[in-house]
């Protein structure tokens, strides 16, 4: 992984005493809260309805056991013992104090982290596929590229006061893992006929009130232009977006509003003037990151057959865990492995200092002392001996990180909500422990297959809601909390935008309502095959709308009846 | 030799700038159009003007003979707008009306950049110290940081960082292009 050279480290501990005195200033009163917002945003810092809330920055979702640590000492000392992973692969701290976020960042910085624009108006934290480096679909290794990205984007003085946020994916596999198409920029790492890499270029893409699937802006970038022709981008929308409504504010409004066409243009005549510039990308730069992302030391082993592996154990809970939790990898005889963090007993993404403690233990002891955070809230270690996939299971079920769920309906994807979240319409982390405990057979959860099931606490999306096979919204009705369900929702290079099926429902109707929907599939499916996302492309909502309002029907009936 | 005007009382002293790094009496006055004003009947006060780029359009004959002559933009006015009339200016001026509107910071690059512009190019309006390590790498090497502020404490947000990794107008070559060479 990226290690920081002294250039590296002077930026971050230059951070951190700016905000110290930005923060020092603030509580004596010589900044205002207006003047301060920005600043703190910047540093990951919000003010939350309970208590301010800290993000803290997992680039692209690597960590080294090392700095696990690091976050689970600073969870245990400056907040209550836990943390929750975003869907941007970031880790969060709900309540800690602001006059100790600097020192906070002081800690962070010892283990080369930081909370640099993981929130505010600026680019965002770069996000990439979970499994980048390991999978055996891949390309080329993203995370060199996300880490150009990285130290372009930090600070960059033209682009921290944009009309809106900026976020930007990159993915390098046939299956798009990223979800670059729905980010302001979404990067898919492609090969040209002679071999040489570039880039397919995606903008406008986003969820939000507004959700738009992005659309393709260039082709093939050659990897040198990486940068100039970003800048470009940047520099069109940080002019001309509009700041008027920040609800229209997002690149997405502009590509829209303008055409791509039109924007592609203004680009490409920005691009004129700094095209081969002295931002463009070197082969000794891109040398010098790459060699931070060499393959870790795996041994040559033999194969190993999973199946082969359940049969030996000969037990349906680790068959299960093999099926679901265990993921292909490129070198034999290793596999990638997803920690679940959707213990029913917890809210989704929720880790312990406890756990993150454990689970640096383990990818020490399995995975070459690296993991990495995904966008589905989990941890994956990405190196584990097939061999040792038994004893690795054992220890994780332990401490509850086993729930062979992972792609299932119980690995719900679920933002902080109003339990946390001062924008929320309502909650989202107990509809989804409702959800949970209504599926808790794992019988039925594996012959249900995969689906997405995806919750935000409002129209921010978040908990991107309308990517998921299901996507449950919260919604403000007269002050009361209500809950819009669509379906047919799904991410990826087909990513598609799910339909709402008709009026929201009461919290306490949810689980009826997940439950008619999945019957309503169980009943329609042509094999065990067809997943729910393409029985509701199959069929269209009709059939899944129709049986999910008779029942709520007739369930009113029924309460007036007894009534 | 020209008699010192003696100070009069209640005027104000002399406002104060940031220009290259350094604290002195700015020897501009800014034009603002007050409502009801136009730009073709405005009354143009004698000594060095910074007037609004409207200004600027409808009476530059009248301006061209003045010795200084400065302009400033609004967020939603570009780099091109002024690109040819550069030439007649010692002055540009871009303006913040709120400070977490960052349009001014692209149009500065580009002054710097695009069009060439090589003389005084001034940050006004809601200029904070927390902006101004941001301003100075786009361009900027004027501020006339908003009233109320303390310049001096200002002055010091030219430090915040020690090192960058972009090309920028204060450092032309991004950090990839410069690490490992001899400091
Ligand atoms: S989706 Fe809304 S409620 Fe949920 S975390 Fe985002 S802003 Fe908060």
């Amino acid at each position: 992984m990226y290690r920081y050279d002294h250039y590296d480290q002077a930026i971050v501990d230059d951070r951190v005493k700016q905000f110290r005195d930005q923060t020092h200033r603030y509580l004596a009163g010589t900044l205002s809260e207006d003047e301060y917002r920005p600043l703190r945003l910047q540093n990951g810092l919000y003010i939350q309805r309970y208590a301010p809330m800290l993000r803290i920055a997992i680039p692209y979702g690597l960590l080294s056991s090392r700095q696990l640590r690091a976050l689970s000492d600073i969870a245990a000392k400056y907040d209550r013992g836990y943390g929750h992973i975003s869907t941007r692969q970031n880790l969060q701290l709900n309540w800690p104090k602001l006059e100790d976020v600097p020192e906070i960042l002081a800690e962070l910085a010892k283990v080369e982290m930081h909370a640099i624009q993981t929130s505010g108006n600026c680019i965002r934290n770069v996000t990439s596929d979970q499994f980048a480096g390991v999978s055996p679909d891949e390309l080329t290794d993203p995370r060199p590229w996300c880490e150009i990205l990285r130290q372009w984007s930090t600070f960059h003085p033209e682009f921290a006061y944009l009309p809106r946020k900026f976020k930007i994916a990159v993915n390098a596999a046939d299956t798009d893992r990223a979800a670059t198409r729905v980010h302001d920029i979404g990067l898919d790492v492609l090969k040209d006929g002679d071999g040489n890499i570039g880039f397919r270029v995606i903008v406008g893409g986003g969820l939000g009130r507004t959700p738009i699937v992005g659309v393709v802006i260039k082709d093939f970038l050659p990897w040198q232009h990486l940068i100039t022709y970003l800048e470009c981008i940047l520099r069109v929308y940080n002019l001309h977006g509009r700041r008027d409504n920040k609800y229209k504010a997002r690149i997405k409004i502009l590509v829209k509003a303008l055409g791509i066409e039109e924007f592609r243009r203004q680009v490409e005549n920005e691009w004129a003037y700094v095209k081969d510039g002295a931002a463009t990308l070197t082969e000794a730069e891109v040398e010098r990151i790459q060699q931070h992302f060499t393959d870790p030391a795996w041994k040559q082993l033999d194969d190993l057959s999973l199946e082969a592996l359940a049969v030996e154990k000969n037990d349906k809970a680790f068959t299960r865990w093999l099926e679901r939790n265990v993921h292909g990898h490129k070198k034999p005889g290793y596999a990638a492995v997803t920690l679940s963090l959707k213990d029913p007993k917890t809210a989704p993404g929720d880790i312990t200092s406890a756990q993150m403690n454990f689970v640096a233990d383990l990818a020490d002891k399995y995975s070459f002392g690296e993991l990495r955070t995904s966008h589905e809230q989990n941890i994956i270690l990405a190196d584990v001996e097939k061999s040792r996939l038994h004893e690795l299971w054992l220890e994780a079920r332990a401490h509850s990180l086993a729930s062979p769920t992972v792609g299932l309906l119980q690995d719900i994807i679920c933002c902080p909500g109003g339990d946390f979240c001062s924008l929320a319409n309502a909650k989202s982390i107990p509809i989804a422990t409702a959800i949970q405990e209504r599926f808790d057979d794992l019988d039925y959860l594996h012959d249900i297959g995969e689906l997405d099931l995806n919750i935000s606490g409002c129209m921010n999306a978040c908990g991107h809601h309308h990517v998921g096979n299901i996507g449950i919204l919260g919604v403000d009705k007269n002050g009361a909390e209500w809950y819009q369900v669509s379906i047919g929702g799904r991410q990826g290079y087909n990513a598609h935008l799910g339909d709402v099926i008709g009026p929201s429902f009461a919290a306490a109707e949810i689980p009826d309502v997940i439950s008619t929907l999945i019957e309503t599939y169980i009943d329609n499916r042509e094999s065990e095959d067809e997943r729910f996302v393409d029985t509701v492309h199959r069929l269209g909502i009709g059939p899944f709308k129709e049986r999910v309002y008779a029942n709520k029907n007739a369930g009113k009936e029924r309460a007036v009846a007894n009534g | 030799m020209p008699t010192r005007m003696p100070a009069r009382k209640g005027l104000l002293p002399m406002a104060k700038i940031i220009k290259h790094s350094s604290i002195i009496d700015d020897g501009w006055t800014l034009l603002r159009l007050a409502e009801g004003e136009s730009a073709e009947s405005v009354a143009l006060p004698a000594g060095n003007l910074i007037v609004p780029l409207a200004v600027w359009q409808a009476r530059k004959a009248e301006l061209l003979a003045r010795p200084q002559r400065g302009v400033w933009l609004a967020p939603d006015e570009l780099a091109q707008d002024i690109a040819t009339d550069l030439a007649n200016l010692q002055l540009v001026a871009i303006d913040f009306p709120q400070f977490a509107d960052g349009r001014g910071y692209s149009t500065a690059a580009l002054l710097r950049t695009r069009f060439g512009w090589r003389g005084e190019l001034r940050a006004i309006g809601e200029v904070l110290r927390d902006q101004l390590f941001y301003l100075n790498r786009v361009g900027f090497d004027a501020y006339a940081i908003r009233e109320g502020k303390d310049i001096e404490d200002a002055l010091k947000a030219l430090n915040d960082f020690s090192e960058t990794y972009q090309a920028a107008v204060d450092e032309p070559l991004p950090l990839f292009r410069r690490r490992g060479r001899a400091a």
